[in-house]
């Protein structure tokens, strides 16, 4: 349908809601990354197979819905089938023809793909109801898992383009301005601005035209919230936008995606396109008299091109090197002119306040950080997954009651919030409430969402090594303290993994770190040796025991650790096959020994091991 | 005008002016690397980095490169104190690492106490301390021939893809504008190589000697509207030739004169 006025709208979502009710039953395969990943698509492939052998009384064909992250990425591939919510997690193309005989043809349940709670062993049948759901407040992922990101049709029959029908229809820019600005949004990339504030400044601008920019730059290691709301909501970023150029009198909106990303480009690309042809981009939307159109602007995958002034120097085709903001982007940013810059996630949730009002969002979350955040959780935890809480959840919360506390049941040690770029928070602050501030209160960052969680395996200072020299590399190397400064931050953390490092090496790199973090130009390098500040503030004596006793107490780093084999060894051979370097001796049912010579320490041994037989020492 | 005060006097700018234009102007000495009066001022070095507040800050305080910072009514500005000492000291530490061959940055560096790095020396460590100085000149040339590729720490000046540079016309300004000397060539036998760029250089009609490169003079001609002829001789000779012209109207004079 095409919408040349704005009331045309709400009979096009009462003709998709009717449509979407037709269909009793849908069963909607999670294709976001993790399931792809796992081999989603063959499971695709093989419903489709089978729906088009047999006919299904009441299951259509086009009850299959394939949608985006389902967000419980540990159970992958999943299959949720609707409206009963039935949640099949780690289904295999061969469980296929059993899910579709059990459970759509005789509505049983396939218990054995249901998930359970190892703690309690309850099974549960209905995701909505299962921990790790259950406690979660979805705004910014509401449709993430649920539409189909190609058919702008479930979107609108979840009440899709009804907040910017409101906004054209009753409310003039500056109402827009403020509903956002009492609603408290503060920017989901990070730094936490006031999204309203930065919208009132440029919209206030004199200089024409205004740019509407969103940053799909995700680029920290262990991040994809951004990523999942691009490929799985596309249409909620679109809406976002336009209501923002509506509010800042802007005409062109450029999206910046990491060509890593290519399902959300090609998704993106497809939402613009169907967008359009519906008349809710380009000339007169609705017939309201805005005009608007979005470009989808291509990154190398840089993750200095999220900082905002390198970003928008990467889409208009220069190098992607940021400049000093003494003039601040907001004025004069994309081509020297007044450009509001906001991420995915923020853009995504704009809708929903412009809709819902600001009032209700505002009671969500705490005073300084209102609404939910949405995290990837990642690392040594249970329930790894895309998650949405609201703010002022302690990390405690996430990481044990969604998260279903640590892998193996092993031992805490530290959770990484905030990216490569961010900080490393120790067990005795697992009750902080995770909002802007506090989290930069002690040391840490928001960041745009990457939570990475560690257990006692993990090496505090092989962390800080492992993201400084993430940061080297990414680091664009315009100005000193970031190129050089990091670079030898970096060497003098590899020392102390080595155990070449003394005492007075520590006190270099802290006042290196606090040059590099005053000095550089932009975010990257100012926060580049967080890494370090942060395990050195919380686990400063992991360091000394590095450097003091040559030991490495979490058994990582290969230059202070040795593999020995203990009295459990049974003599199954395990070890000795895998061992690369011929390091391990001992015939069948015999102890064996390693040759700590020959022994490179690469730890398969260890990991082959079902005995607990090797010791780290 | 703009009102400001710069360890504590109080001075007058113009507006847009930079802080570190009228710091120097002040007779201030601040270090500065990577700033050149001909071209945009872009803040790699971080040496002239001051700290500004202003009185209504509530006794905040920023650390801003005064080569970009641009004058404020009102701004309180230092430019020199145990803050601004130790993060310079500590990037010329770091350029001496990076650069350990440079006498430049050797002189500056003992210039705040550094003479000996105390980071790790790259051994492979050249002069170029990647101020843009020539990328910026080059650009402002219409040329862009050459500019800064990689990332981070191997981040380097170089042409496209390492070879040839087809844009170049061998004017020597990048390397002229260098504050470390890292840029070198050389002129032999009527050639002149730069960035591994053979060009032909032009002979001197009356004395002989070579002038400059064929294609910088023919940019100019294009560029700069200068008459074809006039690089036929080079400066020496028609310094001279001027001087003849001169002394032959003032005898005419005098000669009349009498």
């Amino acid at each position: 349908m095409f919408l040349d006025s704005i009331d045309k709208l709400s009979a096009w979502q009462k003709d998709c809601r009717k449509k979407s009710e037709a269909h009793k039953v849908k069963v909607q395969i999670c294709l976001g990354p993790g399931c792809l990943a796992a081999g989603a698509d063959l499971i695709l492939k093989e419903f489709e197979k089978v729906f088009k052998k047999h006919k299904i009384k009441d299951v259509p064909l086009e009850s299959i819905k394939k949608t985006g992250c389902h967000g419980f990425c540990s159970r992958g591939p999943l299959v949720v089938i609707e409206p009963k919510g039935i949640f099949y997690g780690k289904v295999k193309a061969a469980d296929v023809a059993e899910i579709v005989e059990k459970t759509l043809i005789n509505g049983e349940i396939v218990e054995r793909l249901l998930y359970t709670d190892p703690d309690n062993n309850k099974t549960y049948t209905d995701w909505k109801e299962i921990p790790f759901y259950a406690r979660q407040t979805r705004i910014s992922l509401r449709n993430v898992g649920q539409i189909d990101p190609d058919n702008i049709e479930d979107y609108i029959a979840r009440g899709g383009y009804a907040a910017l029908a409101k906004v054209l229809k009753s409310m003039t820019s500056s109402q827009v301005i403020d509903e956002v600005t009492k609603s408290g949004l503060r920017g989901r990339g990070g730094a936490g601005f006031s999204t309203g504030k930065k919208w009132a400044t440029a919209a206030k601008a004199e200089d024409t035209p205004h740019y509407v920019i969103c940053n799909g730059d995700e680029g920290d290691p262990g991040a994809f919230m951004d990523r999942c709301i691009m490929e799985g909501d596309p249409h909620s970023v679109l809406e976002g936008m336009i209501i923002c150029a509506f509010a800042v009198g802007s005409q062109q909106g450029f999206i910046y995606v990491r060509e890593e990303y290519p399902l959300a480009v090609v998704n993106l690309q497809k939402a613009i396109e169907i967008a359009r042809e519906h008349g809710l981009l380009g000339e007169n939307i609705m017939g309201s008299g805005l005009s608007f159109d979005i470009k989808i602007s291509r990154g190398g995958g840089a993750f200095v091109c999220g900082e905002s002034s390198a970003l928008m120097r990467s889409v208009a085709g220069e190098i992607g090197e940021p400049r000093a903001k003494y003039i601040r982007s907001v004025l004069k940013g994309l081509y020297d002119k007044p450009t509001v810059l906001n991420n995915v996630e923020t853009f995504a949730t704009i809708p929903v306040i412009m809709d819902k009002g600001a009032a209700w969002f505002s009671a969500i979350g705490t005073k300084r950080s209102t609404g939910t955040k949405a995290f990837s959780l990642a690392g040594k935890v249970r329930n790894t997954g895309l998650i949405e809480v609201p703010m002022g959840t302690s990390l405690r919360e996430i990481i044990y009651d969604i998260g279903g506390g640590i892998l193996d049941n092993r031992k805490f040690k530290a959770v990484q919030t905030g990216g490569p770029s961010g900080g490393c928070l120790p067990e005795n602050k697992l009750d902080l409430p995770v909002d802007f501030d506090t989290l930069t209160e002690n040391g840490s960052m928001m960041g745009s969402g990457g939570m990475i969680v560690m257990d006692d395996r993990t090496c505090m200072v092989d962390v800080a090594r492992y993201f400084l020299n993430f940061l080297v590399e990414e680091s664009c190397g315009k100005c000193v303290p970031c190129r050089e400064g990091l670079f030898q931050l970096h060497k003098l953390c590899e020392k102390v993994c080595a155990g070449k490092a003394f005492e007075e090496d520590l006190k270099l790199m802290e006042d290196l770190s606090r040059v590099i973090v005053t000095a550089s130009l932009c975010g990257l390098g100012q926060s580049g040796p967080n890494p370090f500040l942060s395990t050195i503030m919380y686990f400063r004596e992991e360091y000394l025991a590095h450097i003091k006793d040559k030991k490495c107490p979490g058994g990582v780093c290969r230059d202070l650790i040795s593999y020995v084999i203990n009295d459990d060894c049974n003599g199954c051979m395990a070890c000795l096959r895998v061992c690369p370097v011929n390091a391990i001796s001992g015939s069948k049912k015999q102890k064996h020994v390693i040759d700590q010579v020959l022994c490179d320490r690469c730890g398969s041994c260890y990991a082959v091991c079902n005995f607990e037989a090797i010791d780290i020492v | 005008m703009v009102n400001l005060i710069i360890n504590d006097k109080a001075v007058k700018a113009e507006k847009g002016e930079m802080l570190l234009a009228v710091i120097r102007r002040m007779g201030i000495d601040i270090p500065a690397l990577c700033q050149h009066e001909a071209v945009e001022p872009t803040g790699n070095c971080r040496l002239c980095m001051v700290e500004i507040t202003k009185k209504d800050w509530d006794g905040w305080k920023r650390c801003v490169t005064s080569c970009l910072y641009p004058v404020e009514e009102g701004l309180i500005v230092e430019t020199h104190n145990p803050k601004l000492h130790d993060i310079r000291r500590t990037l010329f530490d770091l350029q001496l690492a990076n650069c350990p061959n440079s006498e430049v940055i050797q002189k500056i560096a003992a210039e705040y106490g550094v003479y000996k790095t105390s980071f790790e020396v790259q051994p492979d460590g050249d002069n170029c301390i990647m101020c843009y100085a020539c990328t910026r000149i080059c650009e402002i040339l219409g040329k862009s021939a050459i500019s800064a590729t990689q990332r981070g720490h191997n981040k380097v000046i170089a042409p496209p893809f390492g070879e040839e540079p087809p844009d170049c016309i061998g004017c020597l300004a990048c390397a002229h504008i260098c504050p470390t000397f890292h840029i070198t060539w050389h002129d032999e036998g009527g050639v002149r190589v730069i960035w591994n760029k053979k060009f032909e250089l032009l002979t001197c009609r009356q004395c002989g000697k070579k002038t400059i490169t064929r294609d910088f003079a023919e940019y100019l001609v294009e560029k700069r509207n200068i008459p074809r002829d006039y690089f036929d001789t080079c400066d020496d000779c028609k310094r001279q030739e001027t001087a003849r012209k001169f002394g032959s109207v003032v005898i005419a004079a005098g000669e009349a004169s009498l």
